[in-house]
């Protein structure tokens, strides 16, 4: 149980994260930490206590196996998590070269 | 017993093998080739509308079609389905995304690496068509992934300061939409233990209902819900729609914001979750405020296509509204509304672009007169305004006539009034849009401009004349296309469909 409730409190350090900072390298290092959480929170969901890899041999019986689908979809996740932090710092600098700031209170040219 | 369409079933997967092997070859090619990007593109998407418009005789008469990826059948492999709902969406998403490629050709002359816009292009598109044909959940969410990442590189594709901080906002936004989507799906997997639609139907329908579901319920609900632009989640939409190039602005206020949220809210929650009267109540309110609230901050703006943004999440809000009513004829509304505001506010978003194109402006205060050199935009948008405020005989007046008699049916007055009160208001805001931008006094600094070019014309002509005669789907001849996705919505049958068609 323990292992799910510190899943849940890294996913609110990441939401206060990306609430709360101001500069924006921050808010992205928080989307990251939620990402994080979640792939967390996936791999606990397969997990089974004392289990084993998942890998058929021969003469061999196993009895308890941990779940491998969500280990394939974390794998997919994680991939996804990479694309979206390389356009996000990528945006991040050229915001950098045009506003000369990483304050997200004085980028701010958007308004109505 | 005719077989026959059961067997075209390998025809579904090209949905997203076109349009992600357009954009392989767009990016390898495509700057060495000059003039490879825009036949590529164009003829990607043609093919992908010429591809939705016959898949709609595969599926007459509500039947589903299931193609088994690498041959596993549902639920242990992924599935790709195509029903009633599904083609539905693809014949709205592709015939726009096919006029605004048309458009494109002469539109993106103006940036340098055209043939870059047009890979994000088709990923995007690939992202769509894989949403509206999956069966599978994961499989939805790394789908809707690609269609978002590419989104936000589209709204930042001008590299102006206003464009990366749209880009920005929208992509911390979204990113954390897109991690809530995915908790829900993690959640739901440990509790049926599949990921296949059909399959958790089938899980859910046998458990007794738990709060578990109504938690998964609000992750989708907010997860979705900013993807849609719903009013609690809106904010990202005015900014992000107006900064991008004018015929991404179509397509993300045309049909992205439909196929993201509103497609899979309604694919989610009709299909896998079911409906009850809390979650129907929740889709109405949010809905009546999206039309309001929408239409409220619209009517004060400046800025041509910051306007039309506003009036996305206005008119998303009467999609929303129609589809949370529960009635056939309230959903059936609600559809159609999709299919008609994809329409017009293309249009609208196409005639902006074309106004920009030849004034270099946006703001509606430094127009005027523009009827008189730019006939056709001047026309063309006459035709959208009408459209999108509801007058009769354009499209936009029957859906939104089929949405109010459907609050009336089931007594619900005061959403009726809403509808009503928001469709007034749109009018009024589009009248200012005419009287400032194409009616009105010719300034003098404006002599020198001229008419668009032939490609932008032409797709923005064919979209109008489209939006005049749209209103014909509600004939007799043609109703059965909107029938049975309503009924893929209504009947509650779609695991055994997917069984079914799976053999």
């Amino acid at each position: 149980m323990s292992e799910y409730l510190l899943c849940l409190f890294l996913l609110c350090i990441g939401l206060y994260c990306v609430l709360r900072k101001r500069n924006i390298i921050k808010i992205i290092i928080g989307l990251g930490i939620i990402e994080y959480a979640v792939n967390l929170f996936l791999v606990l969901a397969g997990y089974r206590v004392h289990g084993r890899a998942p890998i058929l041999a021969k003469d061999q019986e196993i009895l308890n196996i941990v779940d491998p689908l969500p280990q394939a979809l974390v794998l997919t996740s994680i991939v996804i998590g990479l694309a979206i932090t390389a356009l996000v710092v990528a945006i991040a600098i050229r915001i950098y070269e045009k506003y000369g700031t990483f304050d997200i209170t004085k980028i701010r040219r958007l308004r109505g | 017993m005719n077989h026959e369409p059961r067997t075209m079933n390998y025809l579904i997967p090209f949905f997203t093998i076109i349009p992600l092997g357009a954009a392989f070859l767009i990016s390898l090619f495509g700057k060495r080739i000059k003039g490879l990007p825009d036949f590529l593109a164009n003829l990607g998407s043609f093919s992908l509308l010429a591809l939705s418009l016959y898949s709609i005789f595969l599926v007459i008469g509500g039947r589903t079609l299931v193609y088994k990826v690498g041959g596993w059948a549902p639920p242990f492999g992924i599935c790709m389905v195509l029903d009633a709902l599904s083609t539905f969406m693809l014949v709205t998403v592709n015939l726009v995304s096919f006029l605004v490629t048309v458009y494109c050709i002469n539109y993106m002359e103006k940036y340098s690496d055209k043939y870059k816009f047009y890979t994000l292009f088709m990923l995007m598109l690939a992202g769509m068509n894989g949403i509206i044909i999956t069966g599978d959940l994961f499989n939805l969410f790394v789908f809707l992934e690609i269609a978002s990442i590419s989104s936000y590189a589209l709204v930042a594709f001008g590299t102006e300061a206003e464009e990366l901080e749209a880009s920005f906002k929208y992509a911390v936004m979204g990113s954390v939409a897109s991690s809530f989507i995915l908790l829900g799906i993690a959640l739901l997997y440990s509790y049926t233990s599949t990921l296949n639609m059909a399959d958790i139907s089938g899980v859910l329908a046998e458990k007794q209902p738990a709060t578990l579901v109504n938690f998964i319920a609000v992750l989708f609900l907010a997860g979705f819900g900013l993807k849609a632009a719903l009013v609690p989640f809106h904010a990202w939409l005015p900014d992000a729609h107006p900064s991008a190039p004018a015929p991404i602005s179509a397509m993300l206020s045309g049909v992205l914001i439909k196929v993201l949220g509103v497609y899979a809210l309604m694919r989610i929650f009709f299909n896998l979750l079911g409906v009850n009267n809390t979650i129907l109540s929740l889709f109405l309110f949010l809905g009546a405020i999206s039309m309001l609230v929408g239409v409220f901050l619209a009517i004060g703006q400046w800025d041509f296509k910051r306007l039309l943004a506003y009036h996305s999440v206005s008119q998303i809000g009467y999609v929303i509204l129609g589809i949370g009513l529960g009635t056939p004829l309230g959903v059936l509304g609600g559809l159609f509304h999709l299919f008609n505001h994809s329409l017009f506010k293309s249009l609208l978003f196409l005639n902006s672009g074309a106004v920009d194109y030849s004034l270099g402006t946006r703001d509606l205060q430094k127009m005027g007169g523009l009827r008189e050199k730019m006939p056709v935009t001047a026309a063309t948008n006459l035709i959208a305004s009408m459209s999108i405020a509801g007058v009769p005989p354009f499209n936009g007046f029957w859906s939104k006539l089929i949405i109010i008699l459907a609050c009336l049916q089931v007594n619900r007055f005061g959403y009726a009034i809403c509808a009503v009160l928001a469709s007034i208001l749109t009018l009024a805001s589009f009248m200012k849009v005419q009287k400032y931008a194409f009616l009105g006094k010719f300034s003098e600094k404006l002599k020198t401009i001229k008419e668009v070019p032939l490609a932008m014309k032409l797709s923005m002509v064919i979209l109008a004349i489209i939006c005049i005669f749209a209103g014909a789907l509600l004939l007799p001849l043609f109703k059965g296309f909107l029938d049975s996705a309503v009924n893929v919505l209504l009947l509650n049958n779609y695991k055994e469909a997917v069984f079914q068609a799976a053999i």
